[in-house]
């Protein structure tokens, strides 16, 4: 059955888009990641225009993440102070992203830039979580390794305007925070992320914060910068296909369900091996098909008047 | 009254029953001179040829897969028909990939001012039996006589590869026809052909335009316009999001935000 959508104008099996969001909730539900670093490349290689698909991705994102937020909230896992510092980062990162994203379409090159932005971070990301499960993997075998220190002091701990997260149990510079949600809602708006897959190992690895209030906290300040990419790409650029989203909010809560259920049945370490390889793949192919000679060198874009 | 005559059959008032009920009240005589006159008149009047399309509009709704209309219509005597369909003209960038560093970029672009977002040809003969190059140049009857001016400097080998790229992807689009269509006639007098529009066929205001050619020439025409629009629920969110966008972003977050907030519902209760 075939479902006409308003702004990306074409056609397309609304049971092919229920699949899709059914199949990126799945691994929202699996992996606890937010799973629109598939999506929106997904969405393109089934033939929606890239910056279509982009908005709408940041639409479909402003849902999934006041779901999750809400799961972690009653559970306490939610730091406020410090998801509203990194949402002051988020709100001008997303705001100056928008602004690249503008530019890059008027300059002809904003499908080169989501490809290329891709292929870097789910390439380093997806590198970094192999090597890292794979050292695990062998650790596993050789009892008593010494414990890490719970974080090193380096020169991040000399910033000034120190602030306290109780929840976090932290007391770092709030330039911190406010810098990582910065860059995170410049790549949120070019990409149609949520970025928490850089907000989540930034999170653990650089801010130092228990890893229990990490995916709420991340959620909490995704719902606010992916509303505001979704207001400027709708008021900028005109691509937010809110039909689209919607069907791949009803496929990805039914695909969540699921996948939460299958996920309490493997380990942590097994679940991010395969994360892993999920992930290269997508760069894998990405990067595959910006280096094969295209069939026609030329395309065609009508300039908006 | 003079239309009908002029155009069908000059000089009967059986078929005609608007003159003939004129022709009973004035005297008959005056009718069969004035048809007389109009008939001789005709290959220089515009009314030498009459048309129309089965549909006027193409109604683009939910489950839209394309439509063909019908153009029919007929001239006064021996000739050959051509017919060209027209989308509203836009401007259209056309850009050329190199390859940069092992990846494929997009590095040359040409910005072309006044690209048909439709186009559609067909003739009862092959258009250059039937018409010299010059007028099929100036009626636009092909898609070689487009007449698409590149902005700015370019040199004209540049604009002429890069024309024929514009060319195979409308074609491939299914926006450029590959052939001129068949006009095909039924007698000497009436004449039709079916316009095929496929699913993703531009809305707005698209114009027909019909010739009547004897010796080479456009001897009369007729254009009738021929409206592309969306309809119902998809035209009400589109035209929304375009003239109000501020407020459709804000919709758009709200529903979202309320969906996921029932999707979380069921968790709570458990």
């Amino acid at each position: 059955m075939d479902i006409y959508l308003p702004i990306a104008e074409v056609s397309i099996d609304v049971f092919i888009l229920l699949g899709l969001g059914g199949a990126v909730g799945f691994l929202t539900g699996v992996f606890g990641v937010g799973g629109g670093f598939l999506l929106t490349p997904l969405l393109i290689f089934i033939g929606i225009p890239p910056t279509v698909a982009v908005a709408s991705s940041a639409n479909q994102l402003v849902g999934a993440s006041v779901s999750g937020v809400l799961v972690h909230w009653r559970r306490g896992n939610v730091d406020f102070k410090m998801g509203y510092v990194l949402l002051v980062g988020g709100l001008a990162g997303s705001v100056f992203g928008v602004w690249i994203f503008t530019l890059l379409k008027q300059l002809g090159q904003i499908e080169l830039a989501i490809s290329l932005c891709y292929v870097v971070l789910l390439g380093t990301l997806g590198s970094l979580m192999m090597v890292e499960s794979i050292y695990t993997q062998l650790r596993l075998h050789r009892p008593g390794v010494r414990r890490r220190k719970l974080h090193q002091h380096n020169w991040m701990h000399g910033l000034p305007l120190k602030a306290r997260f109780r929840r976090s149990k932290l007391y770092i510079s709030a330039l911190l925070p406010i810098g990582l949600g910065f860059v995170v809602g410049v790549f949120s708006a070019i990409l149609g992320i949520g970025g928490g897959f850089i907000m989540v190992p930034a999170m653990i690895y650089m801010l130092g914060m228990p890893t229990a209030v990490v995916p709420g906290t991340s959620l909490l300040q995704i719902i606010f910068v992916a509303a505001n990419v979704t207001l400027l790409q709708a008021y900028t650029n005109r691509t937010v296909d809110a039909v689209l989203a919607l069907v791949l909010l009803v496929g990805g809560v039914i695909g969540a369900r699921i996948g939460s259920r299958f996920g309490t049945r493997l380990r942590g370490d097994q679940l991010r091996l395969l994360l892993a390889l999920l992930v290269l793949a997508v760069a894998a192919k990405l990067a595959f098909d910006l280096t094969v000679r295209p069939s026609d060198p030329y395309s065609i874009a009508w300039e908006k008047t | 009254m003079s239309r009908c005559s002029a155009i069908m059959y000059p000089a009967s008032d059986r078929t005609c029953a608007r003159p003939s009920r004129l022709a009973d009240r004035t005297s008959s005589w005056h009718f069969q001179l004035m048809a007389l006159i109009l008939f001789w008149a005709a290959p220089a009047r515009a009314e030498a040829l009459v048309a129309d399309l089965t549909n006027h509009l193409i109604a683009i709704t939910t489950g839209f897969t394309g439509a063909s209309v019908v153009l029919f219509g007929a001239i006064d005597g021996p000739g050959d028909v051509a017919v060209v369909v027209r989308g509203p003209d836009r401007e259209m960038a056309v850009r050329r990939k190199s390859r940069i560093a092992g990846i494929w970029v997009n590095s040359q672009e040409v910005i072309f001012a006044n690209v048909p977002s439709f186009y559609f040809v067909a003739a009862s003969r092959p258009l250059e039996e039937i018409v010299s190059p010059a007028t099929a140049a100036f009626y636009r009857l092909g898609v070689t006589n487009l007449e698409m001016k590149p902005e700015g400097m370019t040199p004209p080998q540049v604009a002429e590869e890069f024309i024929t790229a514009l060319v195979r992807t409308q074609q491939r689009a299914r926006l450029f026809p590959n052939s001129v269509s068949k006009v095909s006639f039924i007698g000497e007098r009436l004449f039709r052909t079916t316009i095929e529009f496929p699913s993703n066929v531009p809305t707005g205001t698209y114009l027909v335009q019909v010739f009547l050619v004897r010796a080479k020439d456009v001897v009369g025409g007729q254009t009738t316009p021929l409206v592309v629009s969306k309809v119902g629920i998809d035209a009400d969110v589109f035209g929304f999001a375009g003239r109000q966008p501020a407020v459709y972003g804000a919709i758009a977050v709200v529903i979202a935000m309320v969906a996921g907030w029932l999707a979380s519902l069921p968790f709570r209760s458990a």
